[in-house]
């Protein structure tokens, strides 16, 4: 049988641009298809902060810049500001095949 | 029986928080009327499902643009609904005396006999498009039958309002600290301000679940339009602030207005704070109101 490496991603939306700030949001994603996440599947977040994914084995692969406010639009608020994307790389078996 | 409007701290929790919630607030008999009406369904896939009740359904196709009063028979479930004393009040208190019907639809979220066990939750989103105005719609949800925490009812994040987002850009947030899932007795009605953040549940029973929805525009400006004989004389007095004593008497409103939600980030839970003030402000019609100091502080220039 081979194996074939498949990608997790959790994203997290921390309190502030601190990595081992709180987490207010979250988000998963799958790629071995074993677990099916969708909106509103958890009230409580995985880790208490990102730091606590690190220690995890979660790889951080990128965070949000910090972004100068517009003149005029300083307490205008939209999306949340500090997201952070991990992924862990996990082998599967594909059974000779490769299920894309 | 004469309306009853919103008082101001109910007022203060719908600037906060984007919504009113009146628990099975629609009597049994017309929450039966209204499920009646909408025939008897009996479809084996969400699409034919749909079809079936646009034909079957006493639900009324009204123009948008119309004046709301008028849009449903009197005599029908959802005119009964509207004019219930608690409910016309309550829209009279947010969207005023003659506000304008935008649309409506019923929303029906499938068990899995429907779906073949692939049913999936909504993304989170924000109805209709970008809209920043400060004048707001409300959309009325109308749970006709009890819904159980395994119906998947609609989702929706507190105090997610005045964020001005692109209707469904924010579905990649599956899950905010603080988020609610309505659970409730038949006949419940949510009134939400257009901008809250919200999505159906996945509907894991077996049973359908439906949801009215109704969207209303003002057709006046939105000032003081709830009761507000319950303000007091000193409701915009500011109270000492960080360093205080618990002596320090707090004002109801000011006091919602400057309570956080679970998923605020540290600094723009801040901007929330000046951002529910200022539309206080416009609700009050006081352009000098403020909520423990935080916008008369950013103010303070001299030319």
């Amino acid at each position: 049988m081979s194996r074939s490496t498949r990608q997790q991603v959790l994203v997290l939306y921390l309190s502030s641009s601190a990595l081992d700030a709180g987490v207010v949001a979250w988000a998963r994603y799958d790629g071995t298809g074993q677990h099916r996440h969708m909106a509103g599947d958890d009230d409580e977040p995985p880790y208490p902060t990102g730091v606590h994914a690190l220690m995890d084995g979660w790889r951080l692969i990128q965070a949000s810049p910090l972004v100068s406010h517009m003149t005029g639009e300083e307490f205008k608020t939209d999306y949340l500001k500090y997201e952070f994307f991990f992924e862990k790389l996990v082998e599967v078996p594909t059974g000779g095949q490769d299920n894309g | 029986m004469a309306e009853v409007l919103l008082n101001s701290t109910q007022m203060a929790e719908f600037a906060a928080l984007g919504y009113v919630r009146m628990d099975a607030v629609v009597p049994n008999e017309i929450n039966e009327l209204f499920l009646t009406g909408l025939g008897d369904g009996g479809a084996e896939t969400p699409a034919d499902q749909y079809a079936l009740l646009r034909e079957s359904s006493t639900i009324p196709v009204v123009q948008a643009g119309v004046p709301f009063k008028g849009a449903y028979p009197e005599d029908s479930a959802l005119g009964q609904i509207v004019n219930l004393p608690r409910v016309s009040g309550a829209i009279r208190s947010l969207v005023g005396a003659d506000p304008v019907f935008d649309h409506h639809f019923l929303h029906m979220t499938f068990p899995p006999r429907f779906t073949n066990g692939k049913g999936s939750a909504q993304h989170l989103h924000q109805d209709s498009t970008i809209d920043p105005r400060r004048a707001f719609d409300i959309q009325l949800m109308y749970y006709p039958e009890q819904v159980t925490a395994d119906m998947g009812g609609t989702r929706f994040i507190p105090g997610s309002h005045l964020r001005v987002v692109s209707e469904s850009s924010i579905g990649r947030y599956q899950n905010m600290k603080g988020q609610q899932q309505v659970v409730c007795e038949a006949g419940t009605l949510l009134f939400m301000h257009m901008g809250i953040w919200h999505g159906g549940g996945r509907n894991d029973s077996d049973q359908l679940r439906h949801m009215f929805k109704i969207r209303l525009c003002p057709r006046e400006r939105q000032c003081r339009l709830w009761d507000d004989s319950d303000l007091g004389n000193d409701h915009s007095e500011q109270r000492p602030i960080f360093w205080r004593d618990d002596s320090s008497s707090r004002d109801p409103v000011q006091a919602i207005l400057t309570h956080p939600q679970p998923w605020f980030e540290a600094d723009t839970g801040r901007l929330e704070y000046i951002n529910r003030i200022r539309f206080w402000r416009y609700l009050l019609g006081d352009e000098d109101y403020d909520a423990d100091y935080w916008v008369t502080r950013v103010e303070n220039e001299y030319p």
